[in-house]
């Protein structure tokens, strides 16, 4: 399939051993602006950036969580929770791996979990990242790549299915409930594990040499 | 490091993802994906597609002054987080469950051991030794039921499973779990419903056990 020949290029060029003259933070013209806002405030804790950041997804965030029946002066609470863990923990994020706006999906559900439920969401054990603040813009750019292969792939659902998506990662449906719908396209889903998965194993071989 | 076999579902990531899983089962996805990269990459995609659908979503204009507001915390000091790190076979998930204490065990009989880490009407969630050999007590379940290896092995009607194996059973599975030869057999097992023993000593002791 094109889209594979695609990301299995992206993947080898990802693995070229990382090289002496990169620069902890050379955002490309191409990447993502999001993310070039994300690594200005990990690596600069740049606040212009970080309002640009809740310019981004403040709205965003804020209508997300009201969907899921929160009302707007609590869903405002947590988008402030949110921000502030954005700002907080941005050195947990990791653009090699995750887009911006999966990691802040992550928090905000998290958050939003937590607030309702009183009690604390089991989370699992961060990866310790190997030793290293470089910057690998062919992989970001890479996993910018597939994420939007991944929207255009959302889009084209028919509005059926695209419900059921919205619906599952709103929290609305339980496992039985995705489990049960046929017609969810889990494998849009499926095809884009392979590259993360690469990454990962990249990361833990890297870890086992130091 | 033993290749894990057994994974977590799809719709289970998903669920858990969206934060639609019950504490009992997301205990067991967390400590799962702790040990498995597979499943942790596969988490990564869920939360992929769950960004791409905030992102495409409604918005809600906030109010003005929430930005300032925030921008104010910023140098706050944030209250204190208690995190608990993984200790010897247990990743940190369930030492954060455990609250970073070793497990208190009870004994069921027959070598075989419980730490209960949470029970109540939505599930329970807790962890089992079983002695090489040993069976757990026969039982079915009316639900579904997640365990997690974190020491030794065990098999049943449906395979082996090892460190860092899942084993995915719902109702309608009448299992026995046998510890296999080697150290004691370590789960982690949730159910959304009290198990059901099949037979009757068990079954009496079920309300005392909590099993």
């Amino acid at each position: 399939m094109h889209t594979d020949l695609i990301n299995l290029k992206d993947v080898g060029r990802a693995y070229a051993p990382p090289r002496k003259d990169m620069h902890p933070v050379e955002p490309s013209a191409e990447m993502n602006q999001q993310t070039v806002w994300m690594l200005a405030v990990r690596d600069g804790r740049d606040r212009a950036a970080f309002g640009a950041l809740f310019d981004f997804f403040g709205p965003r965030l804020k209508g997300f969580i009201m969907r899921s029946g929160t009302n707007g002066a609590q869903a405002e609470d947590i988008v402030q929770d949110v921000m502030l863990t954005v700002w907080r923990k941005a050195h947990l994020f990791d653009p090699h791996r995750a887009q911006v706006s999966a990691w802040i999906y992550q928090i905000a559900r998290n958050r939003q979990i937590d607030v309702i439920r009183k009690e604390r969401r089991p989370v699992p054990e961060e990866l310790k990242l190997p030793e290293t603040d470089e910057i690998d813009a062919s992989q970001i750019l890479a996993v910018e790549q597939d994420a939007a292969q991944l929207k255009a792939a959302l889009a084209k659902l028919t509005p059926d299915q695209r419900a059921i998506i919205e619906q599952a990662y709103l929290g609305e449906l339980t496992h039985q409930e995705i489990s049960a719908q046929s017609g969810l396209p889990l494998g849009t889903v499926k095809s884009r594990i392979r590259l993360g998965l690469e990454r990962l194993r990249h990361d833990l071989k890297g870890l086992r040499e130091q | 490091m033993t290749a894990i076999n057994h994974h977590t579902s799809d719709a289970l990531l998903a669920a858990y993802a969206s934060g639609n899983l019950a504490q009992p089962f997301a205990l067991v996805v967390a400590a799962h994906v702790s040990m498995c990269i597979e499943c942790r990459a596969a988490l990564l995609a869920h939360q992929t597609v769950g960004g791409a659908v905030m992102e495409a979503g409604a918005q809600a204009a906030c109010s003005g002054g929430l930005k300032a507001s925030i921008l104010d915390r910023l140098d706050d000091e944030p209250a204190p987080e208690i995190t608990y790190a993984r200790s010897s076979i247990f990743p940190s998930p369930v030492m954060a469950a455990l609250k970073g204490k070793p497990p208190r065990w009870k004994s069921l009989g027959m070598g075989v051991r419980q730490s209960i880490l949470s029970a109540d009407d939505t599930g329970s969630v807790r962890l089992l030794y079983i002695p090489a050999g040993r069976a757990m007590p026969d039982h079915s379940h009316s639900g579904m039921e997640l365990t997690l290896v974190l020491q030794g092995s065990f098999s049943d009607e449906t395979g082996r499973f090892g460190v860092g194996d899942v084993e995915v059973a719902f109702d309608d599975l009448e299992h026995t779990p046998t510890a296999n030869v080697g150290p004691a057999c370590i789960c982690l097992a949730a159910a959304d419903a009290p198990l059901r023993f099949t037979s009757l000593i068990p079954r009496m002791l079920q309300p005392i056990f909590r099993i």
